[in-house]
């Protein structure tokens, strides 16, 4: 039995991992082939950093992952907190359902509704060309929102509701107290929120397709749009580079992560001890 | 964490301004949107020419302004119209294939040419003009044509079954043949065995190529599109029918133990991209300026060398320094000797079929691959 488990939990790994394998060991080919491994080389690196487009498009990934996660985890966390206040069970209900909508909507439904309102609303003000980095973000920011919601929402909700009440009698502003005591808090959530926030933006390839202006293209569109002619390998060196970057992000926020539940852990258990 | 946060957002935030601020500097610069296929154009990269910055560099020497270039990708026909009818997005240079020019141009989509703002123009030979897509060249300037050859491992096929679309029925290389997965690309290397007219609206003659392709189901390996390059380069089919210009890309990645060659058969489907302005245009005449730079010789040889494909620019497949890269081999099989090409090209290409066709053509297809 134990080694039937261990032999499934390999082979469950294998098919985890052994495309990104491929795709590392076939980066640093020599040669163009997917078949032949015709020596080391750092060849396709060198390749991708010569190459402006690409970098061009990374650039405008990254920026446009960078301000939607941003935004979205400001209005996300602050939408939790007025959604965690609502006293009323039916209103609180209608809230969670229209903030699960946009997360279970087809990705196409959503991509081809937000551009025909962009073309609507371009074309109600006259403007030649409605699409621009500026759609893009807000249609990033209307994917992303959902998430933050849904990460920092139960943290408010495990939160001992008398923790901001008691900073407050001891004469904090409601403002302080949310900013010194609630934030911290809540921040496991916010990080998380924040982290997939980034990485949905950074992959998203179907609604940025359908809202994407002019001279404004990111990665997943490009490296699409390269399928006339075969895909360089210097997309497999920029796909293993971007693979070490999330893994770096993955360890530090699990690492930081269990920090601060701990230091949490630890703050309440003396707490309880002095009470 | 708190820390991590904030500087975070402090540089997600300064980005944004600096994008705006970017954006408002632009008012002196001159803006040219290029919408064209992925991997289509000369980028700079292996060492090669960077067209778009050197045009950018050329604009400014010549006319004293600044000049920003958007260059954008796709990757199938449909989805640039899709893009550009939506009225989304506007573009000012186009590169859409033939049979798209004549949907786009019959759909008043494209702006006629000015061809004073394109003297390069005369560099595209006689046999390039009047082809069945754009009959009174209003619309179009040619910027590469392809061919669909047949690509072979020649350790494997012997040289006695070459020539024509017979050794794609040849039962000696059963299960080492690749058919296009891709109804009218696999219909055509039938009509043309045949000798039917691929563009035929009688329903019978499609029946007779159907036919001839089940015959030709039992000994193929597999239908396929991209697969090919791998499956040829690792010497795992032998046989397949594919655009030429990919068949270089294949030879140059091959196995050692595979040698690949290519021939095109007699009749064929000929492609032409050509370069068009969209009635989006904001600024038509930088649009030309632009169709004609593409012309001139240093940016139209190196996108030539680069893309693989053929050229019809005279200045191209003229030039001794073209013919000396590319070599006597591949000349002859990129430029092969079809005599006038728009007789040709407007006998045996593929045009746009008519919806009934289409939706006939597509049951057909899918009998053959259930069967």
């Amino acid at each position: 039995m134990k080694t039937s488990s261990k032999i499934y939990t390999a082979l469950i790994m294998l098919f985890l991992f052994a495309p990104i394998a491929i795709l590392l060991v076939f980066s640093f080919n020599e040669s163009k082939s997917l078949s032949v491994f015709s020596g080391f080389s750092l060849y396709w690196y060198k390749e991708l950093l010569r190459d402006s487009e690409t970098l061009n498009a990374v650039k405008n990934t990254l920026l446009l992952a960078c301000c939607a996660s941003a935004i979205s985890t400001v209005m996300g966390t602050a939408a939790a907190v007025g959604m965690n206040r609502l006293r009323n069970r039916y209103i609180r209900a209608v809230m969670d359902t229209a903030t699960n909508i946009p997360m279970i909507n087809p990705e196409i439904i959503t991509g081809i509704s937000l551009m025909l309102m962009f073309v609507f609303v371009g074309r109600l003000f006259g403007a030649a060309t409605s699409l621009s980095f500026w759609t893009m973000l807000i249609a990033h920011v209307t994917f992303c929102l959902p998430y933050v919601i849904l990460q920092v929402l139960p943290k408010l909700q495990q939160m001992d509701k008398s923790l901001p009440e008691a900073a407050m009698d001891l004469g904090c502003t409601p403002i302080r107290a949310f900013f010194k005591v609630e934030i911290p808090e809540i921040m496991p959530g916010i990080v998380t929120g924040l982290i997939m926030a980034f990485t949905l933006s950074l992959d998203d390839f179907v609604i940025s397709y359908f809202t994407a202006g002019n001279g404004f293209q990111t990665l997943p569109i490009r490296i699409y749009n390269m399928t006339k002619k075969a895909v360089t390998p210097k997309m497999y060196a920029l796909a293993t580079i971007t693979f070490f970057v999330i893994l770096a992000l993955l360890l530090i926020s699990n690492l930081s992560d269990g920090d601060t539940s701990r230091q949490m852990k630890l703050a309440r258990q003396k707490k309880k001890a002095k009470s | 964490m708190k820390k991590m946060i904030s500087v975070l957002l402090a540089a997600a935030m300064l980005c944004c301004l600096s994008v705006s601020l970017a954006g408002c500097g632009s008012s002196d610069t001159l803006t040219l949107n290029v919408y064209n296929w992925g991997e289509y154009i000369s980028d700079g990269s292996e060492g090669s020419f960077d067209t778009i910055h050197e045009f950018e560099r050329w604009y400014e020497e010549n006319y004293g302004q600044k000049l920003k270039v958007n260059y954008d990708t796709y990757a199938s026909n449909e989805d640039m119209y899709n893009k550009i009818s939506s009225g989304a997005v506007s573009y000012d240079v186009i590169i859409p294939s033939d049979y798209m020019i004549a949907r786009m141009a019959g759909e008043g989509m494209l702006l006629p040419l000015d061809f004073e703002n394109i003297p390069n123009y005369q560099y595209i030979e006689d046999s390039f003009r009047g082809l069945y897509y754009d009959p009174q060249d209003q619309y179009s300037v040619p910027y590469t044509y392809g061919v669909v050859g047949v690509i072979y491992n020649a350790n494997v096929v012997d040289e006695a079954d070459l020539g024509g679309w017979e050794l794609m029925w040849n039962d000696k290389y059963s299960g080492n043949i690749l058919q296009f997965n891709n109804s009218r690309d696999a219909f055509a290397t039938a009509q043309y065995k045949l000798g039917l007219d691929v563009n035929d609206t009688d329903k019978a003659s499609w029946d007779t190529a159907l036919a001839e392709l089940k015959t030709q189901a039992p000994l193929v390996k597999s239908y396929v599109m991209d697969e090919v390059f791998n499956m040829m380069e690792s010497g795992e089919a032998a046989v397949a029918a594919y655009y030429v210009g990919d068949y270089f890309t294949m030879a140059d990645n091959q196995a050692e133990s595979v040698d690949l060659q290519c021939y095109v058969p007699e009749v064929t489907n000929y492609f032409v991209d050509a370069m068009c302005i969209p009635s989006c245009c904001q600024n038509k005449e930088l649009a030309e300026i632009f169709i004609n730079y593409m012309l001139s010789e240093e940016p139209a040889i190196a996108n030539a060398e680069y893309i693989y494909y053929a050229s019809p620019n005279s200045l191209v497949y003229n030039n001794a320094g073209y013919q000396e890269e590319l070599g006597e081999e591949a000349m002859a099989i990129l430029y092969p000797d079809i005599g006038d090409f728009s007789q040709y090209y407007n006998k045996y290409a593929f045009r746009n079929l008519d919806a009934e066709t289409l939706d006939y053509l597509n049951t057909l297809w899918e009998t053959l691959k259930i069967s």
